[in-house]
């Protein structure tokens, strides 16, 4: 047994109202420059749908991922070592831009600058790869925002596979619901594993995966390497980049920024012990129901003493130890077992976990008649069927779902008879597998989710790794040679112009 | 004057050359290594990419490595090999006619998609533009020479090439004399092909220094950075707030 920590987190799909405000600060922190616009290291699809960029979750046509061999063993869907450098010079696995979207501003200064005419002024689309200006655009990273679009396109997801997709075209039958997505930072990350260079690594110490940009060749496998394609080219400096879970801010104990500005509160951070000596055996499990069970394996009971005891040995600090004990996303996955992993038939082992959503009943004039088990009614009779949620977290096996959704309405319906009734019906809990107890901390952390409750995270020890005075006067987060651009632009290795790498002093921006 | 050109282009400039290319490398490398890159353009256009990238690639290898296998062995070793002179001049010519063809071919593909296609265009830089259009000319050039090879098949020429270039890094004075009598396309062609050293630490062709092939003896698949083990843990750091 080899315990790591890693920094888990869980989305409540249940709460998402879908405003986006996550993918907004995420890209006003990490991704608004050149080379980057079309990328959202954080973003919000509606299912069903097709995503972005589109199909994403068709391993057939983009080969992400990792393929279990007969031997057993896996390997990157994309090919073994050989064949994925075979691919170096032309990557047929690689989506264009277009499969996201083609990056574009408006000409806003025409607004201003436009001669008397007799129709008003606007602001056409303009391409920010060519400067040219686009007649129609055709595709963003939230394309199909409430199910916008034809249903034959939307139909495509691959989340229908098993029901009869048709019948949720028509008015009557459609559902939704909302899918933010962001790096998975799985434990078994099928980018790392498909980069020649070795730039992309998982660190030990928390989990986070990222990539070493002065390692990046560009050579361009992670695109495809990753099932969730959440590596971004970055066509202006030459270089993959991805979600770094906010590595600076999780250092200092603080939330991602996704999940900070959560407006519905919906994202949970914690730690999770796990073993990683079980990764390999857990990701190469035949049967690919069982990867959602094996990735529960992987994960360690934090109050186990041998646990505690092994995680010492390894080198865990107490403070990560103690808040593994606390943690939201343990409470969620394992404890309550209403947290499921993202297309764990990719095999990448993924880290972000989601809460299925609930969804109003089949039919409101069906109400009287609906399948009413106790005070709860039947999962089956929601909007959304349970079969494609199924596909979307535990790789098709409905059980588990039915459960979750089960507990989560049991959740609502004990706490109504708490406050309404005010008399507690423990009967409700029993029924799901819970007591009282666990449902009022389910409530707690799921309905009220506080501030401390849902963000359990404790410092990175950098203090022990690094010597501060080696770093003082350097710059803390920079590329290249310490935020030295030279005078020329570009510099004279073909540096990208960047608009800006040196901080100004007042003296000098007054001048 | 004549003597003094052929001095300066085979006896000097490959000095220079072989200098900047070494230098150059090193100091990106080491300096600049956010810019080091292979610059892929694949992610804007598909299209012409993946066939004339694998054409050109596939071209240039066996073309560069028959030049530095062919230009770098020693005379002797082919001798003690058996391989006449007139046998290895025309495995060039067969060889490097066939790959520098495959080759051209790729680079032209290239070429038209890197001026012509509206996005390549706008972000190509202008050495972006300079490595295609000079490696054209190279390739082009370097065919070129094959009909003037044809004229005389007993390989003289060649191994007066051969001894140039084994000359330059063996600094043999009289390096510049062993090609002062080539045919002129020979000429344009060494002096191109120093060139492209010249530019090389300057362009995206560093990424020739970076090939992965490391990637296949890398133990398994994963790749885990730990920091140095902590030297104390107790008491250390701070808990979350509760």
């Amino acid at each position: 047994m080899k315990i790591r920590a890693q920094i888990g987190k869980v989305l409540n799909l249940d709460k998402c109202i879908g405003c986006h405000t996550c993918s907004v600060t995420c890209k006003n922190v990490w991704t608004n420059r050149e080379g980057m616009e079309y990328a959202w290291f954080n973003n919000v699809e509606t299912k069903p749908g097709t995503g972005y960029p589109d199909d994403w979750e068709d391993q057939e046509r983009w080969n992400g991922g990792w393929k279990r061999t007969r031997s057993g063993k896996i390997k990157p869907k994309m090919g073994g070592k050989l064949a994925v450098l075979a691919k170096l010079f032309g990557n047929p696995d690689l989506p264009q831009i277009d499969d996201y979207y083609e990056p574009f501003t408006f000409d806003y200064e025409h607004l201003q600058r436009a001669p008397e005419s007799g129709a008003s002024p606007t602001a056409r689309p303009r391409s920010l790869l060519t400067g040219e200006r686009m007649e129609k655009i055709e595709g963003g990273p939230n394309w199909e925002e409430i199910l916008g679009g034809e249903f034959s396109k939307r139909s495509r997801d691959t989340n229908f596979d098993g029901l009869q997709r048709e019948i949720y075209g028509e008015f009557k039958n459609t559902f939704m619901m909302y899918l933010p997505r962001l790096c998975e930072h799985c434990l078994n990350p099928s980018c790392a594993a498909a980069c020649p260079s070795g730039a992309i690594y998982k660190r030990e110490e928390d989990g986070i995966v990222l990539i070493d940009q002065e390692k990046c060749r560009g050579w361009r496998m992670c695109v495809s390497g990753c099932p969730y394609k959440k590596i971004y080219f970055n066509w202006s400096s030459g270089k993959s980049e991805k979600c770094t879970f906010c590595y600076p801010r999780i250092e200092s104990g603080q939330p991602t920024v996704c999940s900070e500005t959560c407006v519905g509160r919906i994202r949970y951070l914690g730690v999770i012990l796990y073993d990683a000596d079980r990764i390999e055996t857990a990701a190469s499990v035949e049967d690919v129901t069982r990867l959602y069970h094996e990735q529960l394996d992987v994960f360690l009971d934090p109050t186990n003493p041998a646990v505690i005891e092994q995680a010492r040995r390894d080198g865990i600090p107490d403070a990560w130890i103690e808040a593994a004990a606390r943690s939201p996303v343990y409470r969620l996955a394992m404890d309550w077992r209403v947290a499921f992993p993202l297309h764990p038939e990719f095999r990448t082992l993924p880290m972000v976990w989601y809460v299925p959503p609930l969804s109003p009943l089949q039919s409101a004039a069906e109400a009287g008649m609906i399948e009413m088990d106790g005070a709860v009614p039947d999962v089956r009779s929601l909007r959304i069927p349970v079969r494609y949620l199924a596909n979307l977290l535990t790789a098709g096996e409905e059980e588990p779902v039915v459960r979750a959704l089960e507990r989560m309405l049991a959740m609502r319906a004990y706490m109504r008879s708490k406050t309404v009734e005010e008399a507690a019906d423990e009967e409700i809990a029993r029924r799901v597998g819970l007591t009282g107890p666990q449902i009022e901390d389910m409530y707690r952390l799921m309905a009220l989710a506080r501030y401390e409750d849902r963000f359990v995270i404790p410092t990175t020890h950098r203090e022990t790794a690094e010597d501060a005075y080696d770093l003082q006067g350097s710059c803390g987060f920079s590329f290249g040679n310490e935020g030295s651009g030279g005078s020329s632009r570009p510099n004279l290795f073909g540096s990208p112009r960047r608009r800006s790498v040196t901080v100004r002093t007042p003296t000098e921006f007054i001048r | 004057m004549a003597g003094y050109l052929d001095t300066l282009v085979f006896g000097i400039y490959p000095y220079v050359a072989l200098a900047v290319l070494v230098v150059g490398s090193v100091v990106r490398y080491d300096r600049e290594p956010y810019t080091w890159r292979s610059g892929s353009s694949q992610l804007l256009r598909r299209r012409q990419l993946i066939a004339g990238s694998v054409l050109f690639h596939a071209g240039v290898l066996v073309v560069f490595v028959g030049h530095l296998v062919g230009l770098l062995t020693p005379i002797g070793i082919f001798e003690a090999l058996g391989v006449t002179h007139g046998f290895k001049q025309l495995m060039a010519i067969v060889v490097g006619g066939m790959a520098g063809a495959v080759a051209l071919v790729g680079a032209t593909m290239l070429a038209h998609r890197r001026f012509f296609d509206a996005r390549v265009r706008a972000q190509s830089s202008f050495s972006d533009n300079l490595v295609i259009a000079i490696l054209w000319v190279q390739l082009a050039l370097g065919l070129l020479t094959i009909p003037v090879s044809l004229g005389h098949l007993d390989g003289a020429e060649m191994v007066r090439l051969m001894a140039w270039a084994q000359g330059i890094f063996t600094f043999d004075p009289d390096a510049a004399s062993y090609v002062a009598g080539a045919h002129p396309i020979f000429k344009l062609h060494l002096f191109l092909g120093l060139t492209i050293f010249v530019i090389f630490p300057f362009t995206r062709l560093v990424h020739m220094l970076s090939v992965p092939i490391r990637y296949l003896w890398r133990p398994g698949y994963q790749v885990v950075r730990s920091r140095p083990a902590p030297r104390s843990r107790a008491g250390r750091g701070s808990s979350p707030a509760r």
